[in-house]
């Protein structure tokens, strides 16, 4: 079954979206995410949609979603890399993503994580 | 005595010189007042196409419908006449003229062709009559036509003029909005800062209202939709230029825009985003050495 990897990068854990997003394939997202941050004891999830040019309404709530669950699980989330139509077009079905942290690019993403691990570690 | 000339293709082509003779001389006359500096030249060059062009159409079908394949050269001539004399600053009659003042000198030469068959003349009066109305009314649309072009075109540069992005500062951007934010504008504005963002890598924008007129729940709710656009792709926005008046709109309309961060000026704005940036003004010493935080790396 297509699934979407999940890289460990010391105690943040890096998904990165290169297909086209379906339902079913976030579905599985939201499960090995939750499933991963428990194991692996993260403590920020860094989300690159650089490469994701279309959304729809249940993928905006599907990403919302994941940010809060991870949150429960004490982990950090940062969306990076939103393509200027995906932000017009969820901005346009009502979705802001309130709840999580953005960033331009993957650097920009991981300086936000450590900064904040740091501010919490401490 | 049969007529030679009965159709109005075999009258037009029969006096042609001295219809255009006439047909010329009646349109400087109706122009003289207004006297535009068209050429009578021009204006003998343009009847004598169009005259052409008409009795060609004419020869292979009747006049009846002027939006016919047939008549599509004696169309373009006229698109052509129209768009010139309103590029010259011609009033709708003015151009309309062109054709109406045909009618005479044809009804004229048909009256000399067909006194002797009343019946003849009345019918070819009525069909020259109907024809030239018709082109009559074709003018006046193309008129139109030509006037809704022009505003939509300006619509547009305006529509680019008044949606400016500038880099401020490295990683800061400025949006100077000019004029009212309605959805259209909306759009453009939040996709040339989303790619100003992209191209930049800016991470503070700054939209400047001091030019906004009004500020009705519908632009705050466009407004709040491209800070929401741009927090997305990871860029913080700070709202400058409220006036007295528009903040005092806001408060009584009740818009909230607490999540949003807002300055009276640009300047204050620019302020913040330094600071944000971990930048600071400071004042040049005068032994010369500067200050280090304003230079830009």
């Amino acid at each position: 079954m297509e699934r979407i990897p999940i890289l460990k990068m010391g105690e943040f854990l890096l998904v990165t979206i290169q297909v086209d997003m379906h339902d079913r394939l976030v579905m599985t997202l939201q499960e090995d995410l939750t499933e991963r941050i428990v194991k692996s004891r993260a403590r920020g999830v860094l989300i690159d949609i650089s490469a994701l040019e279309i959304v729809d309404s249940f993928i905006g709530r599907m990403l919302a979603n994941i940010a809060g669950m991870a949150r429960l699980l004490d982990a950090e989330t940062v969306l990076v890399g939103m393509q200027p139509a995906v932000a017009i077009t969820l901005v346009e079905l009502g979705l802001s993503l309130n709840g999580i942290r953005t960033a331009l690019n993957v650097e920009r993403g991981m300086d936000l994580l450590r900064s904040s691990a740091d501010i919490g570690g401490q | 005595m049969p007529t030679e000339a009965s159709t109005l293709p075999e009258v037009l082509a029969k006096y042609e010189s001295d219809l255009i003779d006439e047909w010329v001389r009646l349109q400087l006359a109706e122009l003289s007042s207004s006297a535009h500096g068209l050429q009578e030249r021009q204006i003998r060059d343009e009847s004598r196409d169009f005259l052409n062009s008409l009795r060609h159409a004419l020869e292979t079908t009747n006049g009846r419908y002027i939006s016919s394949p047939e008549f599509s050269r004696v169309r373009d001539n006229l698109e052509a006449i129209c768009t010139s004399r309103l590029n010259q600053g011609f009033s709708p009659s003015e151009v309309a003229t062109f054709v109406f003042s045909l009618k005479h000198p044809l009804f004229n030469r048909l009256r000399r062709e067909l006194h002797n068959d009343m019946e003849m003349f009345g019918e070819r009066t009525w069909e020259a009559t109907m024809l030239i109305d018709k082109l009559g009314l074709y003018v006046t649309e193309v008129y139109q036509k030509e006037r809704n072009q022009v505003i939509a075109r300006q619509q547009q540069e305006m529509m680019e003029l008044s949606t400016p992005v500038v880099q401020l500062w490295d990683g800061v951007l400025a949006l100077p909005l000019i004029g009212t934010l309605d959805s259209a504008r909306t759009q453009v504005v939040m996709q040339n800062l989303l790619e100003a963002i992209v191209q930049t890598g800016a991470e503070i924008a700054i939209i400047d209202i001091t030019g906004v007129p009004t500020v009705d729940t519908l632009v705050a709710q466009h407004l709040l939709k491209t800070i929401a656009a741009a927090r997305l792709m990871g860029a913080d926005c700070i709202v400058s230029g409220i006036r007295p008046q528009i903040a005092q709109t806001i408060i009584h309309l009740g818009v909230d825009l607490t999540n949003v961060i807002t300055k009276a000026t640009l300047a204050d704005a620019f302020a913040i985003a330094l600071r944000r940036s971990g930048m600071a003004v400071v004042r040049a010493r005068s032994n010369g050495a500067t200050a280090n935080s304003v230079e830009v790396v």
